[in-house]
Order: structure tokens, then sequence, then C-alpha cells
């Protein structure tokens, strides 16, 4: 167990930039998840802590030792691949204890943690499997004994849910937060599902396009987007954004009849979350264009002037397709105009 | 569902797989013909069941004695294994390395020396023959198997390295990076997670390297001065004569240098089988 502490880090390909300054401090014990979109450097990250990479500028700091110069073999750290990456030639004991065998740690003492950890997954009648004869799930199970086997300092994780169907997605999310309640040890969970991000994390790190747009709580993520970027990233539906115009207690939104009574003066872009859009009554008019009926819940697609927004109201509804609702806002965030920064 | 063949389609099939097997083993049944009958001559007969059965031209084959009474084909047998095998080990050893490197790491050189490796091949070993004995002769290799095991280790290094690389390509880096983060040392990852993987591969090659060995001739008739350091295809050659060739000797010869090819070959089989890395990573 050990903090994790990025000191300044940036990494180049060449010329290419793909990260940009990763300067980040992450607490003994605390469960981070590196979330952003497709090919923005999470698991370029990643691979940096476990030393697969190498870091062109920065420190990165395990508990009190420097480890970006240190081999992989030596930074103990124990990482779960995208792909899972077990060994085909050796069964699921073999994998899970290999870590050991290297060690050459005695016999009984790799059976005895190979079984332990097996027992935590339910991997115990798996163990003379070899990782072809296994579904995706129980491999995904596998790479994470022959982790847990190791005891490391931090644990890394690289989408290790994607591959796997929306049941067992979640079934393995609660896996993963029990284990990180039992076993209490530093984890970097990579992923760019937002959900996964906010029901497992104790901090976030949302990066887009090697930098760091903001770091902290999900509640913090949620509540306090830094720039429209993590507002429209973190939350689903995504958070409405629209043009808005303030002066003298009123708020205007271009292009759209009827003001909003909201304290800000100048022109700004004005966020409001579906869940925050109030349907059936309120100063502003808008047609309902499509609804999406999830059970529960429903979506409702507003044209409001040039601009459409999603509104979630709970089922059963009182509106139809193509009828003018009165609309108002609760929550509301703004944001400048031109750099997306939060106001 | 597959549908089930016909009596029609059942009758011809095996009758084509019938016909097909009998004109491969005609061949082979009429050198065992030979190699089981009394006369030297070349057999014109149709039938390739002998009409006399006898062991003496293995016999004669095998019981070759040197000037000094010694056992002649015991000694070229000797030298046919020993060089083959030792062929087979350095070629493998060198090549497998070599492969790995140019399957992991890109480095000045890497392209030309690929290219390097297919030109090689361009050329017939015959074509090197005559600068081969000059470098043996002034290194005092002639004659001698160590002189044989380096010539055929090195030409069989290409293809070896060509079939290695392609091989190790398929490997996932993955599984290795996985080891190094369990702990493993390079070496260690290349003992227990590349070579292990590879094993398929390796057997063709090894097998490779040892049957070019095992078979040529042409470089060890001109390296190989004396009768003593003779491998088996330079031994079979002399039966081939000026004014007659001993037909049922020459057969009998055949069959013993076949038979521990195929014994390999069997002892080999239960590693050539495919699909090693199935399971050890997604998609
Ligand atoms: N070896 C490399 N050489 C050059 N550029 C690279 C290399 N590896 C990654 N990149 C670039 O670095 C950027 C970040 O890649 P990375 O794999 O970290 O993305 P990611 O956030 O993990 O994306 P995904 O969600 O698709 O896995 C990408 O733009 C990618 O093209
Ligand atoms: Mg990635």
């Amino acid at each position: 167990m050990a903090s994790l502490s990025f000191r300044a880090i940036q990494k180049s390909y060449g010329s290419t930039k793909v990260l940009h300054h990763v300067d980040v401090q992450v607490g003994d014990g605390e469960y981070l998840v590196l979330v952003g979109p497709s090919g923005c450097g999470k698991s370029t990250l990643l691979r940096c802590i476990a030393g697969l990479e190498d870091i062109s500028a920065g420190e990165l700091w395990i508990g009190d030792r420097r480890v970006d110069q240190m081999a992989p073999r030596d930074r103990n750290v124990a990482m779960v691949f995208q792909s899972y990456a077990l060994y085909p030639h050796m069964t699921v004991r073999e994998n899970m204890g290999f870590a050991l065998r290297v060690q050459r740690r005695p016999p009984a003492e790799i059976e005895a943690a190979v079984l332990q950890a097996a027992k935590m997954l339910e991997l115990e009648h798996l163990l003379d499997r070899y990782p072809g004869q296994m579904s995706g799930g129980q491999r995904q199970r596998v790479a994470m004994g022959r982790a847990i086997v190791r005891r490391p300092d931090v644990f890394l994780f690289d989408e290790p849910l994607s591959n796997l169907d929306a049941a067992l997605r979640h079934h393995m999310r609660v896996e993963l937060k029990r284990l990180h309640r039992r076993l209490e040890t530093t984890i970097v969970h990579v992923t760019h599902d937002q959900v996964e991000a906010l029901t497992l994390a104790d901090r976030i790190l949302v990066l887009n396009g090697g930098y760091v747009q903001q770091f902290g709580s999900p509640r913090e993520l949620f509540d306090t987007p830094a720039n429209t970027f993590v507002a429209q990233f973190i939350g689903s539906p995504s958070m409405n954004l629209l043009p808005a115009v303030g002066s003298g207690g009123e708020v205007r939104i271009e292009g759209v009849e009827g003001a909003l009574a909201l304290d800000r003066s100048g022109p700004f872009t004005l966020g409001v979350r579906p869940t925050d859009l109030v349907v059936g009554s309120g100063p502003l008019k808008g047609r309902v264009d499509v609804i999406e009926s999830m059970g529960a819940e429903a979506l409702l697609h507003i044209e409001l002037g040039p601009h459409t927004i999603v509104a979630q109201v709970p089922e059963p509804l009182r509106v139809r397709v193509d009828e003018l609702v009165p609309l108002d806002v609760g929550v509301t965030h703004a944001f400048d105009r031109e750099s997306g920064v939060r106001l | 569902m597959a549908r089930r063949p016909s009596t029609p389609e059942v009758v011809l099939t095996h009758a084509a797989i019938v016909g097909i097997t009998m004109v491969t083993l005609y061949p082979v049944l009429w050198v065992l013909e030979m190699a089981f009958s009394p006369s030297q001559s070349f057999s014109m007969d149709l039938s390739p069941i002998p009409s006399e059965v006898t062991l003496d031209n293995f016999r004669d084959v095998i019981g070759t004695f040197d000037d000094e009474g010694r056992w002649l084909f015991g000694r070229q047998l000797l030298n046919s294994v020993i060089v083959s095998v030792a062929t087979a080990v350095l070629g493998l050893s060198l090549s497998t390395t070599a492969a790995y490197a140019l399957s992991r790491w890109s480095f000045p050189g890497r392209e030309q020396g690929m290219a390097a490796f297919l030109v090689t091949q361009m050329f017939p070993g015959v074509v090197m023959a005559i600068p081969l004995y000059l470098l043996l002769d002034l290194f005092g290799l002639l004659d001698s198997r160590t002189g044989l095991v380096l010539v055929y280790a090195t030409t069989s290094v290409p293809f070896s390295v060509f079939t290695l690389k392609g091989y190790f390509d398929t490997i996932p880096v993955a599984l290795e990076e996985a080891a190094m983060l369990d702990g493993a040392s390079r070496w260690m990852t290349f003992r227990y997670i590349v070579l292990p993987l590879a094993r398929p591969a390796l057997a063709v090659t090894g097998l490779f390297s040892f049957m070019t060995a095992w078979n040529e001739f042409i470089l060890a008739l001109t390296l190989m001065g004396s009768e003593d350091a003779y491998t088996l295809p330079v031994v079979l050659q002399g039966y081939v004569g000026d004014f007659g060739t001993e037909w049922g000797r020459f057969a009998a010869g055949a069959v013993i240098v076949s038979l521990p090819v195929m014994a390999l070959f069997f002892a080999l089989q239960r590693h050539f089988v495919e699909g090693l890395t199935a399971g050890g990573v997604k998609g």
C-alpha cells in the first residue's frame, strides 16, 4: 500500500506530446479512476506508472520511492491489462502463481496465496483450466486474481470491464468495490465509461487531449464541473449547454422568448442537467420533439427556439409529442463563452 | 447441419483415396522391393512384392569396414547423427535469439539485416562450395564434423530466422509486459513465456535444420575428403557407380537413411499443434 504522486509528468512520442503536465497526488488506499475520450492518453499514463513507457519529464513517486527510472519489475505494481494478457500455456493456478514463482517463494506459500485469491474471486473450480477454456468474465477474474496474489503497492486496471456484457459488467463493478474495501490498496482504474467512474472512484481524473481537465471526487465533478468538457463528459445524459446573456437579474437564452430569473450579467454559456429542467411550468416555452421512454423515467427532446435540449422526467408522462410545454430551470451552471471555464 | 453423404459418394471418395494412396506408396514399395531382393539390377518388375526376400543388402550396407578393420558404416552414421543434431541445436539457438530480437526491437540495420537474409536465400548452396572450401581450409576444418556443422548451421539460419520471427510476431507483447510486471527478468520472460509458446515453430524449424543437414550431399562431398568423414548421403551415392549401380544396396541404404527422419517426425508430431496462444488475450 502506498500513495501515488505524479509530479509535472509529461510524455511525448517523438514530437507528439500525449501527456501535458500531469500533476496529481493520490492518497494511500484511494481508488482513482482515469476517464476521458478515446486517445486522450489514459492508457499511456497507466503504462507510465507501470514502467512500460518512459516518461519524458517530471517525477513519479510511489510512497516514498521515486520510481520513474526503475524497471517495471522493481516498482511493485500489478496491472490488469485491457486484453487480460493471461499466459495461454499455463493453467489458472500457474497464471496466478507466476509472480510468486518468479520470486522463488516456497510452493506451499504460493498454493495458499493462489487459493485465497481464487476463493475471493470464486475461481476455485477453475484452477486447472487453461485461459482458452474460459469465458471472458472468467478470464477477467483470473487477470484480477493474478494481480491480487502479488500484494502490490498499486493496482493498475486498464478498462478491465470493457469487453463484458452489461449484466456482468455491473456484477464486476460491485466485485471491484468489494475487493477494494477488503484490500485497501491504491487503485488506478482506466475507463471511458463515466458510470464506472462515478460508481467506483474515490476521486476521478478527467483527461482530454493529454490535458488534465479536473481532478476531484465524483460529487465535485458532478456538482461543480470545472469546464464545459467535464460538464458534458460526466453525467448521462449530458448537460444541456446554451448560449445566454444576463442583465438586471434576468437571463435570456439566445433566440428564445422569455427570461429566467438568474443573477448574472454579460454573455455566458448556461448549463442545465436534464434532471434540473422543470417541465410543466415556467417562463420558457418548448415543443416536445421526441420522447424516449425508459420505464421509470423518460427523456424528452425539446425544441427550444433554435436549440434542442434534453429533459429527464419521471413517468407516467403528461405530455405528448408536438405539444408546447412551459419550462423552467432548477440548478444551473455558468461557463465562460470563449474558454469554457466555470464562472 | 452436415448432410449425410450418399452411398455412391462414399464409394467414389474411398476409391479416390485408395487410388491416391497407391500412387503415393507404389514408388516406396518398389524401393522396398529392391532393398529386400537379392538382385543388384534395376527391377523392371511391375509387382512391388519381391519374389525372394533377403536381408543381404542391408547386411552389406551396414557391414562395411575400413582398412584397419574398424566399423566404417557405424562411424559414418555417427557423423550424420552428430552433424545433424549439432546443426539443429546450433542453428536453432542462433536463429531463436536473432528472430526474437528482430521481432521485438527496432535498431539500426534491422531492415537491412532482414533483406540480407533474404538475399542469401537466392543462391543455391553449391555456389558457395568453393569459397566455403577455401574458408574451411584456412581454419583447418576440412574433413571435420565441426566444419560441416558450421556450414550447415549458418545456411539454415536465414530460413529459421524468418519462420521464427513470423511466429514471434504473433505472440502478443502484452504477455511479456505482464511477465515483466510479475517480476520476471528479460531472460525469464523469454524462457518461461516466449519459448514455450513458440514450441510449434521451434519444432518445425528444428526438424527442418536437422533434415537439411541429414540430406545434404554436395557440400558434404566437397568438404569431406576421406571415407571416415563421410555422411550417409555421400555413402549412399557410392553405390551409384560409373559402370553400374548396385541398386539393391542403394535401395537398402535409402531405407536406412529415411528411418531416423521418420522416427523424428513421429516424435515431434505432437508439438506441431497450432493455437497454443489461444485465449491469452481477448479480441
Ligand atoms: N507508441 C506510440 N507512438 C505514437 N503515438 C502513440 C503511441 N501510443 C499511443 N500514442 C498516441 O497517444 C495518444 C494516447 O493514447 P492512449 O493509448 O493513451 O489513449 P487512451 O486514452 O488509452 O485511448 P483508448 O480509450 O482508445 O484506449 C493517442 O493519440 C495515440 O495515438
Ligand atoms: Mg487505452
